[in-house]
């Protein structure tokens, strides 16, 4: 760049430069100079404001009105409502169609992200190895990604027909009976958690696997070195190094799975869920609460129901998350004292053994992390 | 091993057990000295992940298989697993329904998901280079807030939305979707960890040593260090675009859908054929299909990338 002629050839590193400055300032303050301190200042909010514009009038209006429909009696031909406080929200949770959707959309919701989490994983680790042709495995791995979820729902609903669908036929082959994929409540929450997970196994494997490409390959030589086996590895190593990025892609799919809507509107071709309402959710019902009883208060407060369900999984899967992939190398998880505890007791161990067994960087971390780890078991003990 | 002792099974075995134990049981192992991870897999990954791309592929090659069909192929107990002869046929039922608008769907989605890709890159960029390397005072909080509201589920914004655009006299209207969806706060959020990583502060320090005030500063140091991941962004938002349907479902006349709509009227009227069905389903995912082979490199890093920091 061209600041060499002007800064000093050494370093442009602010520190340096900015003597240059103030060196400058008290000769005069030219025009130029006011000029660019309101540039600076003023800037940043005029590059963030087309978005804050934009985005509170399609965000964050709609967002906040939502709330003031829900607790409104909203009369479409006045295009306006009268307030009529909570009632809306007793209407929808003391309908038994709600109960049901709300059950099918964990129900499905469920199906769909532990297989896919669990296959995901294993595909990553699949990945991960120093195969051929990565970019080739890679691609078609993504592949039903591109796929619309409508496009999905048709295929899959057609492989999944009752009479003469691809997977009964198959069934029969071997002798099995057929499932009523439709009319059988679980069984249709498993041809839609099918979709779900045709589309997005491989998304989430690609996130997975680039956390796992993400951890130093050194762990898993001194690993290999000290004997562990490929699947001691993946327990140690890779699993709990994942944690954070287990977390993102829980969340994210607990955001995305609850609010499913395109796989059950069009798993048959009257899209209300099924005649007992065997795959009605939560969306579906909002759709149908909407825009089919063109019912505004109500839809607006089930989805105000459903965000706060949203929320409050959201909530429940971080603490699980944080229970079952408990992290035991790195400080996540910990509490401040417990750390400091574990790094004081890691440290005196090492004195102890200094110049015995501890050989290099590796094994004198390794060493701390797991007298954290008899720490903690010991204090469960006490527990 | 130490693994005796099994309370403290998975990590203490793997710490505890030094390199001097190794040596003592296995001297060759250290001078073999067989990089842990360089060596290639054996047959048990390539088949695994052979059986992964075949069930990846199934579904459109089903859909391929019933589209090229008749109505009776579903049918037939002793169908066979080669296309047939009518894709072509089928393919131009579709797009010659009156009902289904083939041509306006397909129209209609591309040029709403490419404004809206266009958009949501032009916005998230402007902002998330100002979040990312200008200092303002609430900027942290602003972005704390941008980031939080991605947790909220689209519905909830739906009602209003629709009552909004009735109110304009808008609903049925293509601009109904794209106006919605002109900014994203996850494209905010994309920019500004990219340019927040890519862009040395170095670099500003020399602009404005240079004499070039913010915007100039931002044309030719932030936006060429921004492109990969605007590019990246671009197609994300693009392909989502493409297939979101709850919104457009809602908002759009039958007469002027999406595709995805439009895939949705072709269920609802050729329920009884579904090789007519399929078929469609198949034209509708070709235009993607092609995107992919041109960009899936893209998408596949985009995705590692974005997943890093998430």
């Amino acid at each position: 760049m061209t600041s060499t002629k002007t800064a000093p050839p050494s370093a442009p590193s602010p520190q340096q430069a900015r003597p240059d400055r103030t060196e400058r300032t008290p000769r005069r303050i030219a025009f130029g100079h006011k000029l660019s301190k309101w540039d600076l200042k003023l800037s940043p909010y005029l590059y963030i404001s087309p978005f804050f514009i934009l985005f509170a009038i399609t965000g964050l209006f709609p967002i906040a009105y939502t709330a003031v429909i829900s607790f409104m009696d909203w009369d479409l031909v006045r295009n306006s409502g009268t307030f009529i406080g909570f009632d809306q929200y007793v209407y929808v949770l003391t309908q038994p169609k709600f109960w049901i959707a709300l059950r099918n959309t964990f129900s499905i919701f469920l199906l769909s992200s532990v297989p896919q989490l669990i296959l995901a994983v294993f595909i990553a680790t699949m990945l991960d190895q120093n195969i051929r042709a990565k970019t080739f495995w890679r691609m078609g791995v993504l592949l039903p990604y591109v796929m619309a979820p409508v496009a999905v729902a048709l295929i899959f609903s057609n492989m999944f027909g009752d009479k003469y669908g691809l997977i009964n036929t198959l069934l029969g082959n071997i002798g099995l009976p057929p499932v009523m994929w439709h009319s059988n409540a679980f069984a249709s929450h498993i041809a839609i958690a099918t979709m779900v997970n045709f589309r997005w196994t491989g998304y989430n494997t690609l996130i997975l696997l680039a956390a796992m490409q993400a951890i130093p390959r050194d762990y898993y030589e001194a690993a290999a070195i000290d004997g562990a086996n490929k699947f001691r590895q993946f327990t140690a190593i890779t699993l709990p190094s994942l944690r954070p990025t287990l977390i993102f892609v829980i969340i994210t799919s607990t955001i995305g799975g609850l609010q499913i809507f395109d796989e059950p509107r069009m798993y048959d071709q009257f899209g209300t869920g099924g005649a007992n309402s065997q795959w009605l959710t939560i969306s579906l019902y909002l759709y149908d609460i909407g825009w089919g009883q063109w019912n505004f208060g109500r839809a607006a407060a089930l989805a105000w129901i459903l965000f706060l369900i949203i929320l409050a999984i959201g909530v429940v899967n971080m603490l699980v998350t944080n229970r079952l992939v408990r992290d035991e190398g790195s400080r996540d998880g910990r509490s401040r004292r417990d750390r400091r505890a574990a790094a004081i007791a890691a440290r005196t161990e090492l004195e102890h053994r200094v110049g015995g067994t501890v050989r290099d960087d590796f094994g004198s971390t390794s060493t701390g992390a797991a007298t954290s780890d008899t720490n903690d078991k010991t204090t469960e003990v006490a527990r | 091993m130490t693994a005796t002792e099994p309370a403290t099974q998975a990590t203490t075995s793997l710490n505890t057990v030094t390199a001097v134990t190794v040596d003592a049981k296995d001297p060759k192992r250290r001078l073999r000295s067989r990089p842990v991870r360089g060596s290639r897999p054996g047959w048990f990954v390539y088949t695994a992940l052979a059986v992964v791309l075949g069930s990846a592929l199934f579904p459109y090659y089903w859909s391929l298989l019933i589209g090229s069909g008749d109505a009776g192929t579903i049918r037939d107990p002793n169908m066979s697993w080669l296309p047939g002869g009518n894709f072509i046929e089928n393919a131009l039922t579709v797009v010659n329904d009156p009902a289904v608008n083939f041509w306006r769907a397909l129209w209609n989605s591309i040029y709403s998901s490419a404004l809206i890709a266009l958009s949501v890159v032009f916005f998230s960029t402007l902002a998330g280079w100002a979040f990312a390397k200008l200092k303002f005072k609430g900027g942290k909080w602003l972005l704390i807030f941008v980031v939080a509201t991605m947790a909220v589920p689209m519905q909830l914004g739906v009602v209003p939305l629709y009552i909004l655009f009735a109110d304009l006299g808008w609903t049925g209207n293509i601009g109904a979707i794209i106006i919605p969806a002109l900014v994203t706060a996850f494209g905010v959020f994309w920019m500004t960890q990219y340019i927040q990583q890519s862009v040395p502060d170095e670099l500003l320090e020399a602009a404005r040593v240079d004499g070039a005030n913010s915007f100039r500063t931002f044309l030719t140091v932030g936006l060429p260090a921004a492109r990969p991941a605007a590019a990246m962004l671009g197609l994300f938002t693009f392909v989502t675009a493409w297939n979101n349907f709850f919104w457009p479902f809602i908002v759009l006349d039958r007469s002027d859908p999406t595709l995805p709509v439009a895939l949705s009227l072709l269920q609802s009227n050729h329920f009884v054929d579904y090789s007519i069905v399929l078929a469609g389903v198949l034209l509708s995912t070709i235009p993607l299909l092609i995107l992919f082979v041109f960009a899936g490199k893209q998408l596949v890093s985009g995705i590692m990338a974005g997943a890093v920091k998430g």
